[in-house]
């Protein structure tokens, strides 16, 4: 029972960490759009076919 | 509108991923409403910025494509997707490159934007409430989660001989966490029943505001007397379940109303004004004053309410009056904002505002229309004004039964009344009906149908009677060439069809565009010249030939009369030969009307246009009852007959004169080219040239219906078992908590069948 006194004080600090985390993702606007980033996870940066050639 | 977008569009719609597209270098062909330049904002610091709607957006890697061509041009500081919203960010440096460098990329990958004054629209400021909703929603989840851990320890614990001192600290822990975790993710519930309770109502709130503070502080109570039960774990649950339902809710209320937003920028509508000086600037229509001269475009659409000051040209109508023939204007001629300029440029002086400007009579139509439907009351509305006096009658008896007959001391007679306030969670409730209204317009936005809010949904389950416009919203809005008459000396049909072809092709006039999508491709002829409202004329091969009106070209006046519009063609001094055009029904209209009858609808058919042409299309489709040659007043009247006859009735319609019907129907439906004012007022808005969506539209509807139904039996059928075990005294917090989550699981389980077909 002894284990109790630092277990559980051992998993709130985990969870409150995790809620910090969802909080401060919150904060930064990462939920606004959920859909665009799903599609941005799709994107393969070393795709060089749309690269714009031609400035100006 | 239609017309203006098959003026306006791109030759070819490939999709982002067209590699090395065609890159047309004129950036209108990548914009589609009103000219962007007008909406650029230049701040202080010397950015430009853009929003705009980015309809185009049709497969994932559209937007990290997007995103990453113009991020990788120079001076584009940033170019930001939203593709939940489908719109686009877009800040750069004016130093460095033009809003025009930027459109040709865009256009270069197939997508077409159209921009919108951001302070007008919206969308880009931070949704408050939606993010207060989901900080509540992750600290009641936290707590919930961490309670139930050590909820779990004591019950296993009870049942175990867990010792007195050890449940106590154990309560004391949960105390620790639910109260602050309480006390924030309840304020939406605490805050919204103070303010019905202050303006003397009840609502939903009421009871669960009360159940939490009981449950809560009694829990407290509970705690230091190292009693047995505490409920601080049913009481975060009920919040927790509850702000998921409310967070579907607004996000499905939000998602709508961006929708929505969308379409009005789709139709933004800027203005060409000529200063007195022949300067001409591109203005926002908020931004042009009565008196101001426009100039319009051949193919343009006209902008303004006023009087023609130069030009001569036809003028389309369609949307405003449904009549599909144009007319012709000259300088004194009237014209209407919405309407399409054909022919050649004019200049229109603009009227100033008052209550005889049609935009304002329809204007007012709406508004005496729109006050019925907002007496509309929601199920979920409905249910609750039964609702909250009914646990509030129900824990108070349970309160008095146990203190008089059952003999319990009054911390145990308000134990059990809180169980039962809490056991009869409306978290079930609370999430029944968002639940499938967030899959059902999910799975209607694919389908290309924005739903506007759920109650649009459930009204268009109930309607049984269905009432169309016809030019625009059964029709195309675009003619077609149906056949061509009379004989010529020595030429065939399809001679003479390339003939006047070739004429056509050097024109903007939908007539003479219909006639060269059914040509297909060929020469265009030299030295053609284009009377405003009479046709085309030109020299070929030493003769004279002339394309249009039937007495300019100079036919003789025995043929029999045609529906739709024509024009007509002479070769040199040879017979006239009449090409007749129609406004194509849309492809599956035929099929979608009898669907609908099929389905127990009642369809009507009612139209501006004249008599000849409402009965062939009516025919045409199988629509018995029809009416031509309507005013926007006579729409309401049939409206209101039918409503009074007690028949629910969903009016579809696109044009201006349609706005009024819209308002004052059960439920309505527009097509996407339809014009602002009647998308607007329209509660389901429809893409595409099908008709498909509002067939779906209305399965869907009645599924969503039936699965809400049967969700709230769900949740009864649940109180009905557990409010007898509560007032017994029989519901333990870990009872309470088992049976809440199990009955939420069971309801939003339920409604994800709305996203499957059948």
């Amino acid at each position: 029972m002894v284990a109790l006194v630092y277990l559980i004080p051992a998993a709130l600090l985990l969870g409150g960490f995790g809620l910090v985390c969802f909080l401060w993702a919150l904060r930064t606007g990462q939920f606004e759009d959920l859909d665009g980033a799903a599609y941005r996870a799709l994107h393969d940066a070393h795709d060089d076919r749309f690269k714009d050639d031609g400035k100006g | 509108m239609a017309l203006q977008a098959a003026l306006d569009a791109p030759p070819i719609d490939a999709g982002c991923c067209s590699i090395g597209g065609l890159a047309a270098p004129a950036s209108r062909a990548a914009v589609t409403g009103a000219d962007p330049h007008a909406y650029v904002a230049v701040g202080e610091d010397g950015i430009a910025r853009l929003d705009a709607v980015v309809e185009t957006l049709d497969c994932p890697s559209c937007v990290p494509s997007i995103e990453g061509v113009l991020g990788r041009l120079d001076g584009v500081l940033a170019a930001r997707v939203n593709a939940g919203q489908r719109r686009i960010h877009l800040e750069w440096d004016p130093a460095d490159v033009d809003l025009d460098r930027i459109l040709a990329a865009l256009d270069g990958l197939g997508h077409r934007i159209a921009a919108y004054d951001a302070a007008r629209l919206g969308g880009r400021e931070i949704d408050e409430v939606g993010r207060a909703l989901l900080r509540a929603l992750a600290v009641a989840g936290f707590a919930f989660a961490n309670v139930m851990l050590v909820s779990v320890a004591v019950w296993a614990g009870l049942a175990q001989d867990m010792g007195p001192g050890t449940r106590a600290f154990l309560h004391w822990v949960s105390a620790l966490v639910a109260l602050p975790a309480i006390v924030y993710a309840g304020r939406p519930f605490f805050r919204s029943a103070l303010a019905a309770l202050r303006a003397g109502t009840s609502n939903m709130d009421v009871p669960i505001a009360i159940g939490v503070s009981l449950a809560t502080a009694m829990s407290l109570l509970e705690t230091t007397r190292n009693g047995p039960h505490v409920y601080f774990d049913a009481a975060l649950g009920l919040l927790f379940f509850l702000l998921i339902g409310r967070f579907l809710d607004r996000s499905l209320r939000r998602r709508a109303f961006a929708a929505a937003q969308n379409l009005l920028a789709l139709r933004a509508v800027s203005a060409v004004v000529i200063g007195h000086d022949r300067r001409t600037e591109v203005r926002a229509i908020e931004a042009v004053r009565p008196g101001d001269v426009v100039a319009v475009a051949a193919g343009e659409t006209v902008p303004v309410d006023g009087r023609v000051t130069a030009g001569r040209s036809d003028i389309d109508a369609a949307l405003v009056t449904g009549e599909s023939l144009p007319q012709a204007v000259a300088p004194g001629a009237v014209v209407h904002a919405g309407t399409v300029n054909l022919t050649a440029p004019i200049e229109v002086e603009t009227a100033a505002a008052g209550s005889g400007t049609l935009l304002a009579e329809i204007a007012a139509m709406m508004d005496r229309a729109g006050q019925a439907k907002a007496r509309y009351v929601r199920l979920a509305d409905r249910i609750s004004r039964i609702y909250a006096p009914v646990i509030h009658a129900l824990a108070f008896a349970a309160f008095v039964g146990w203190m008089a007959l059952g003999g319990a001391d009054w911390r145990q007679a308000l134990m059990i009344a809180v169980a039962v306030l809490i056991v009869t969670c409306p978290c079930a409730l609370g999430l029944a009906v968002p639940a499938v209204q967030v899959g059902a317009v999910g799975r209607l936005l694919k389908r290309g149908a924005y739903v506007k809010s759920g109650d649009a949904l459930e009204r268009l389950a109930r309607a049984d009677t269905v009432v169309f416009d016809k030019t625009g919203t059964l029709t195309l809005g675009r003619p077609r060439l149906e056949g061509i008459d009379g004989e010529s000396v020595g030429g065939d049909p399809g001679e003479l069809i390339a003939l006047a072809a070739s004429l056509a092709r050097r024109s903007t006039h939908p007539l003479a565009r219909a006639l060269v999508a059914a040509a297909g491709d060929g020469p265009a002829a030299d030295g053609v010249r284009e009377e405003p409202g009479c046709g085309l004329e030109a020299e070929i091969s030493g003769v004279r030939v002339r394309l249009g009106r039937r007495d300019w070209v100079g036919a003789a006046a025995t043929a029999a009369p045609h529906a739709g519009p024509e024009i007509w063609l002479r070769r040199g001094e040879d017979p006239a030969v009449r090409l007749r055009f129609a406004d194509a029904p849309r492809p599956d209209a035929a099929e979608v009307v009898a669907g609908l009858k099929a389905r127990g609808l009642r369809v009507l058919l009612l139209s501006g246009d004249r008599r000849a042409v409402v009965d062939e299309l009516a025919d045409s489709l199988g629509i018995a009852e029809r009416r031509a040659d309507c005013l926007p007043g006579d729409k309401i009247a049939v409206l209101n007959r039918l409503a009074a006859e007690g028949r629910r009735v969903a009016m579809v319609g696109d044009g201006l004169n349609d706005a009024p019907a819209l308002a004052a129907a059960f439920v309505s439906l527009s097509p996407a080219t339809a014009a602002d004012v009647s998308q607007t007022a329209a509660d389901v808005v429809f893409r595409g040239d099908a008709l498909a969506p509002l067939l779906e539209a209305v399965d869907v509807a009645r599924k969503a219906d039936a699965l809400v139904r049967q969700n709230v039996c769900l949740a009864l059928a649940y109180n009905v078992v557990a409010v007898p075990l509560a007032m017994a005294g029989l519901v333990t917090p870990l009872i309470a908590a088992v049976v809440m989550s199990a009955s939420s699981l069971v309801v939003t389980g339920n409604a994800l069948r709305v996203q499957r077909r059948g």
